[in-house]
């Protein structure tokens, strides 16, 4: 180092775990938020420059995707927001307790999401290779299952861990109001989606 | 990334936390901070690397090697076009020779090149102790890594790709790129996307969250505002081609239908979303560049850079601009009238923030007292070379013109100045300029006039003819051509050139050697220079900084007299990083940071075990999840039996 340090300022009362945009685990998340979503953006491109190739969409004699599973799905998915809200809360608040209470409602709402999203593939009404439609349907769904899918994962790792004695590290705290604010973007990004599968195809017919 | 630190649970025993300040600096802090920062010397150690320093230094040496083999296969090309009717090369060996040479330049060179030069230099300048989430660091070096070898060791085995490096449908898709030499392509991407992606999320909360405090971002080097800028693009870019390269894959492996006319798809939707990413890929080679000349400039003119907001508006204006322009390289598909309207004028709007940035380097130089050594020689050579390659891109940014000159070594000649010009010519000079840094030793300035005279003749002898082809109708990626069409003169002079080129790399890297055995030795500030990463030693420490120093200009070295103002409170005997508010960077919190881990290794041998298989089976993504998912898992949870409080000062 060149030159003798002039000390300015003692930092050692800062502290050692912030919330949000003050951590580092935040902008983490919200960078990789960013990246998926301009992914979803250009799928959603690519989804009307497609469309802009036919007369009908979707194009006959193909029926649009059945409601019921979707529409149940986005329910769910919707409903799931109540209790990771209360996931985020606890964590704020560093309610350690109520984390570890919270967290397996997150983990079991992943398997009717999952069982849900099978029965959508089942009722798109469409293979994946039938024309370029079909093909960009099955995309959609797809990128928004592997969300669904990492995320449950990821739910299911945190929530492992705080059972642990880890889980009363203020880190961790913090990790899990991170994972209910990727949990918003999962649920925000799939209303488009919703839209896009299931009723635009109905309006264009 | 989230990753708890071992060195808390060693520390919860002890009675009082060990911190620098006016009680613990000099020699004892430096040990004892070379003790919490170094790694472990076995191969686990090594391979579990977390320092940004190692890691951009593996960046950069890999991404060099990648530069000689791509150099080699642009000699074998100039060798089987010296002459006319050559037959050398058989079209199909010239197909994979041209594809491999774009694809490893454009993704196993020059974005991890100024990539691994950014990691290595951003927390230096910036006066932090590590990057951010420095496993994602380490892992997207071996994804990088693993992509290049994966492109390469098909090469040797001779199923390449042989579509051009942006791989255009219907040429690349199921009906025409038979075998597995475009999968192999877009996998590639894959790889280098996965990498480059991790970088820029870890550049960018680094850069937001970790200056020094002080350091506003009204004060940050323009290198740090460039790296900021392009770790921006490259989230916001490098999106489209993971995404168009996986339909393209999926058209191939589960016969999906994107680009195929018969059932409704688009072979102009590969090319949308290819240079969605493909353009601002142009300009993430660029800006980085930009950064070095920045620099570079203000040093060797001993005057701070004239026209600071303007250079950093042009960057950022630069960065918005270049999302607006990737329909420039579809001019001869057809498009809307106001299609070539809006294009072309934004083709030529963009040159504007750069011409700005150009005034503003000479300003300086004209301002100050220039000296003329060899990072400085790179930097005219740049400015020269690169305004004749952007005179140029104004020229086909005019569609009639365009048209004319579309996929010709007009072209060729084109990109090649605003890529080497533009981009290699700085890096060259960056190498130079900050080889002290690197090192602890200065390269050989002598050795270094010669290798710069030799590579800019060269270059202008190599590419300088190819316009004069280009515009007698030569086309580009034709594996000969016949005499008597006026097109011998300028291939034998481009080909000398490309010869002259090889032996001015080959002495740049004899010097960059015999410097590294026996240069000058280097203190912290051989240059003079204004900026952080010279505040500290040459090489710098594991720590970077025994203490975080403060910033209150633009120049804190040369405005620092006598005394270097720093902070202090900082744990010693813990990973300890100061996180400060984004805009004005005023400390606000002290976060740990990760210990060197083996998982990101492994979790990148199974992410690459994932991508190669899928190339054959799609079944491989399936089952390449469940290893690549489990690394993942075990990278995350930690490894020390339980947390600890941090100690309280008694």
């Amino acid at each position: 180092m060149i030159g003798p340090p002039k000390f300015a300022r003692d930092l050692s009362e800062l502290p050692d775990h912030a919330f949000s945009h003050r951590s580092l685990t935040w902008w983490g998340v919200i960078g990789f938020m960013v990246i998926e979503g301009t992914a979803f953006a250009l799928a959603v491109a690519a989804y009307f420059f497609l469309m802009s190739q036919e007369q009908h969409w979707a194009p006959p004699p193909i029926r649009p995707p059945g409601l019921i599973a979707g529409s149940l799905f986005t329910l769910v998915l919707l409903l799931s927001e109540i209790p990771n809200t209360m996931v985020k809360r606890a964590a704020d608040a560093m309610d350690v307790e109520g984390v570890r209470r919270l967290l397996p409602w997150m983990v079991a709402i992943g398997a009717p999401l999952l069982v849900l999203r099978g029965f959508e593939f089942n009722s798109l009404n469409v293979l994946w290779y039938s024309n370029a439609y079909g093909s960009i349907i099955w995309a959609l769904l797809l990128m928004h299952t592997t969300h669904i899918g990492t995320d449950w994962v990821d739910t299911a790792v945190l929530w492992l861990l705080v059972r642990t004695p880890h889980g009363e590290s203020p880190r961790r705290l913090v990790d899990t109001d991170e994972n209910a604010l990727y949990w918003r973007f999962v649920w925000l990004t799939w209303i488009p989606i919703y839209l896009l599968i299931y009723w635009v195809p109905r309006l264009f017919r | 990334m989230k990753a708890p630190n071992k060195a808390r649970g060693r520390a919860a025993g002890k009675e009082r936390v060990l911190r620098d300040g006016p009680g613990l600096t000099g020699p004892e802090l430096a040990d004892r901070l070379e003790a919490t920062w170094s790694r472990p010397k076995d191969l686990f150690g090594w391979l579990g690397t977390v320092d940004h320093k190692e890691i951009g230094r593996r960046y950069i040496i890999t991404a060099l090697v990648f530069l000689a083999l791509g150099g080699l296969l642009a000699l074998h090309m100039r060798l089987q076009l010296m002459f006319p009717d050559n037959d050398m090369m058989g079209p199909g060996l010239f197909n994979e020779t041209f594809t491999m040479h774009g694809t490893t330049m454009m993704f196993l060179f020059a974005v991890p090149v100024m990539q691994g030069v950014q990691i290595y230099l951003t927390p230096i300048m910036i006066g932090t102790r590590a990057m951010a989430f420095p496993r994602l660091t380490a892992f997207s070096f071996y994804m990088y890594l693993f992509g290049g070898l994966f492109l390469w060791t098909a090469h040797f085995l001779r199923f390449g790709p042989d579509n051009g490096w942006f791989s255009y449908v219907p040429l690349a898709g199921p009906e025409y790129g038979i075998g597995k030499r475009a999968d192999v392509w877009a996998q590639t991407v894959t790889f280098t996307e996965v990498a480059a992606l991790a970088v820029a999320v870890t550049l960018v909360a680094t850069i937001l969250k970790q200056r020094a405090p002080g350091m506003t971002l009204a004060r940050m080097p323009i290198f740090v505002w460039a790296t900021l800028v392009t770790s921006l693009m490259v989230i916001f870019s490098m999106p489209a081609v993971a995404l168009v390269s996986s339909l393209l894959l999926s058209d191939r492996l589960v016969g999906t239908q994107f680009f195929n006319p018969a059932e409704h798809g688009d072979p102009l939707l590969w090319q949308h979303l290819f240079w969605f990413f493909g353009h601002p890929e142009v300009y993430i080679i660029f800006l980085p560049a930009t950064g070095f000349v920045s620099e570079i400039v203000s040093t060797f003119s001993r005057r701070s850079l004239f026209g600071y907001p303007i250079v950093v508006l042009s960057l950022i204006s630069t960065g918005i601009l270049a999302f607006g322009l990737w329909v420039h390289h579809m001019f001869a598909t057809g498009l809307p009238r106001v299609g070539y309207s809006f294009y072309t004028a934004a083709s030529m709007a963009v040159s504007i923030p750069t011409g700005l940035q150009i005034f503003c380097w000479i300003a300086t130089i004209w301002d100050g007292r220039p000296r003329l050594q060899v990072p400085m020689l790179y930097v005219v050579a740049f400015i020269v070379t690169f305004v004749i390659g952007g005179l140029s891109g104004v020229m086909i940014a005019a569609v009639p013109l365009d048209l004319q000159l579309h996929d010709t070594y007009f072209i060729v000649a084109h990109f090649h100045y605003v890529l080497i010009g533009g981009s290699v010519f700085p890096l060259l000079g960056a190498i130079t300029y900050w080889y002290p840094k690197f090192t602890g030793r200065l390269m050989s300035e002598r050795l270094g006039k010669i290798s710069f005279w030799t590579i800019f003749l060269g270059f202008q002898l190599a590419f300088f003819p190819m316009h004069i082809a280009g515009l007698m109708g030569m086309p580009r990626r034709v594996y000969t051509y016949p005499a008597g069409m006026g097109l011998e003169i300028p291939n034998l002079l481009s080909s000398i050139g490309s010869g002259v080129v090889a032996v001015a790399v080959l002495l740049f890297v004899v010097n960059m050697v015999m410097s590294f055995a026996g240069g000058r030795r280097a203190g912290p500030d051989p240059w003079d220079a204004p900026s952080l990463e010279w505040a500290t030693d040459s090489p710098p420490p594991w720590y970077n900084f025994a203490h975080i120093p403060v910033v209150d200009s633009r120049t804190p070295l040369w405005d620092a007299r006598g005394k270097f103002p720093v902070v202090h409170g900082l744990r010693v005997d813990d990973r300890e990083l100061l996180l400060t508010s984004v805009i004005s960077a005023a400390p606000d919190v002290r976060e740990p940071s990760a210990v060197p881990s083996v998982w990101p290794f492994v979790a990148a041998v199974a992410v690459a075990i994932t991508f190669i298989s899928s190339v054959f089976s799609p079944w491989g993504l399936v089952f390449g999840a469940v290893p690549a998912g489990i690394a993942l898992i075990a990278w995350f949870w930690p490894k020390t039996p339980g947390p600890a409080p941090e100690p309280q000062i008694t």
